[in-house]
């Protein structure tokens, strides 16, 4: 027990390198925010332009979406990170990751606003545009308040399960949470700091995810 | 424009699913005030036509004319004219997201640009029309259908629609809500409103229509007054098909 404790809970480690791990979790929570910003936003965007029906324009799209729903992020991050410069084309870590996982979590995004999309009724498409409002109208006005209330609680949990592939930026040096925390481990030869890591990501995750509860709720549809 | 000239004006319409004829040649006109209830197995085309009243399906050829403007025309702006054309359906299609009120504003907003408080007060008059003014905070799912159909009924008329197009309106209907929206489209008759009505509602079609069409494969076979068309039908087509209703 004591060993253990020793291994995984030292007190000197913890007064000592905690500042180092909030820095980390600051990155962390920066990179979550503009990949969840981006992500989602990049998502609708996509969903939306495949409405539109232009058969070349929703191929290309089909095409991009299943590759980055097929290749792991972590392969892509490298690929990016180590590629790129190759080309003439330099990012900084950050940027990679950014991208990266934007762009993962747009791909799944799509995927979950155009299931959305399609899964109202066409009856709802008919009665707004008999009224006279127009293709973008009723979409914004009809379909999309409902598709968003459907999709809430497949779309919360993707989000938060790609979110937390910020941890990935450890292997090409973002100073995220997890960066942080292994550069410690091999400096102090203790495993604490992996504590401190995970704890870390508790405080930023538990937050998010009772968030996502309470979204769903909110936007539940009123029954009778 | 003569006061003679019909309110709907449906020229030799055609249109076909996948090489399958649905409207072979359909002419149909339909004076102001005038309600003409359309009738016939299903599968005979009547939704298919009433559908392409107000363009939510785009005719292969043929002329549609609403207040004697050329709906299929290049130049004219339909989601205007669509206004003009209220249209019910069978599944009644409120918003579910929206209260009662908000589900009949949406339009009056949106294509009619009137203010809130107009817009409000527009959707209070239709409500009250059709009898429901005290359900206009109430989502649709906390309505029975027959109160929905009101509503969705209310939604074309506050836009002051020169026609309104019925599909089916009571056929979602358990039978004992059927009366209340019956009820509210007699009222609309009795207020010099144009009507087409796709129904099997033969009892009512007797009382409430001025004309009946009946259509089978794509065509109409015969068209008359309701007497005429029951009592004393031409096509055996026609007979055939109004005995089995009435049995």
């Amino acid at each position: 027990m004591e060993r253990f404790v020793e291994t995984f809970l030292k007190l000197s480690v913890i007064t000592s390198i905690w500042p180092k791990i909030l820095d980390g979790m600051l990155i962390t929570v920066e990179l979550g925010i503009v990949v969840v910003i981006s992500g989602l936003a990049l998502g609708l965007v996509l969903a939306l332009v495949r409405t539109a029906q232009i058969r070349p324009v929703n191929a290309i799209i089909v095409v991009c979406v299943d590759v980055l729903r097929a290749v792991p992020p972590l392969v892509m991050v490298l690929i990016v990170y180590f590629g790129l410069p190759n080309v003439g084309l330099t990012l900084p870590s950050f940027a990679v990751l950014w991208l990266v996982l934007a762009l993962v979590l747009a791909a799944f995004a799509e995927e979950i606003f155009w299931a959305g999309i399609l899964s109202v009724r066409r009856g709802q498409w008919d009665a707004a545009r008999s009224t006279g409002l127009s293709f973008i109208e009723t979409l914004a006005f009809v379909v999309l308040p409902q598709t968003v209330r459907m999709v809430l609680p497949p779309l919360v949990n993707r989000t938060i399960a790609i979110t937390k592939n910020t941890a990935l930026g450890t292997v090409i040096g973002v100073p995220e949470l997890l960066n942080q925390a292994t550069t410690q481990v091999s400096f102090l030869s203790n495993a604490t700091p992996l504590t401190m890591a995970a704890i870390g990501y508790l405080i930023i995750f538990v937050p998010v995810v009772l968030f996502g509860n309470w979204l769903e709720q909110r936007y539940a549809f009123r029954k009778a | 424009m003569s006061v003679e000239s019909p309110i709907l004006d449906i020229i030799n319409l055609r249109k076909s699913f996948g090489g399958n004829e649905i409207l072979k040649g359909i002419d149909l006109a339909v004076h102001a005030g005038e309600t003409v209830f359309i009738i016939g197995p299903s599968g005979s085309g009547k939704s298919t036509l009433l559908r392409c009243c107000n363009r939510l399906e785009i005719p292969d050829s043929g002329t549609v004319r609403v207040d004697g403007i050329d709906l299929g025309h290049a130049a004219t702006d339909i989601n205007a004219m669509r206004r003009r054309i209220g249209m019910v359906f069978q599944s009644f299609n409120l918003y579910p997201h929206m209260k009662a009120i908000d589900n009949i504003t949406l339009a009056l907003r949106r294509v009619s640009r009137k203010s809130r408080p107009e817009a409000d007060e527009l959707a209070m008059a239709a409500l009250a029309q059709v009898g429901l003014a005290e359900k206009r905070n109430a989502y649709p799912a906390e309505l029975s259908g027959g109160q929905q159909q009101r509503i969705a009924i209310a939604r074309a008329l506050a836009l002051e629609p020169k026609v309104m197009l019925f599909d089916e309106p009571t056929s979602a209907l358990d039978p004992e809500l059927v009366g209340s929206v019956l009820a509210v489209m007699s009222d609309m008759r009795r207020a010099g409103m144009t009507m087409v009505v796709v129904s099997h509602e033969m009892r009512f079609a007797r009382d409430a229509a001025d004309r009946i069409v009946f259509m089978d494969h794509g065509v109409i076979v015969e068209q008359g007054a309701p007497g005429e068309l029951f009592a004393g039908a031409q096509h055996a087509r026609t007979r055939a098909f109004v005995s089995q209703l009435e049995r």
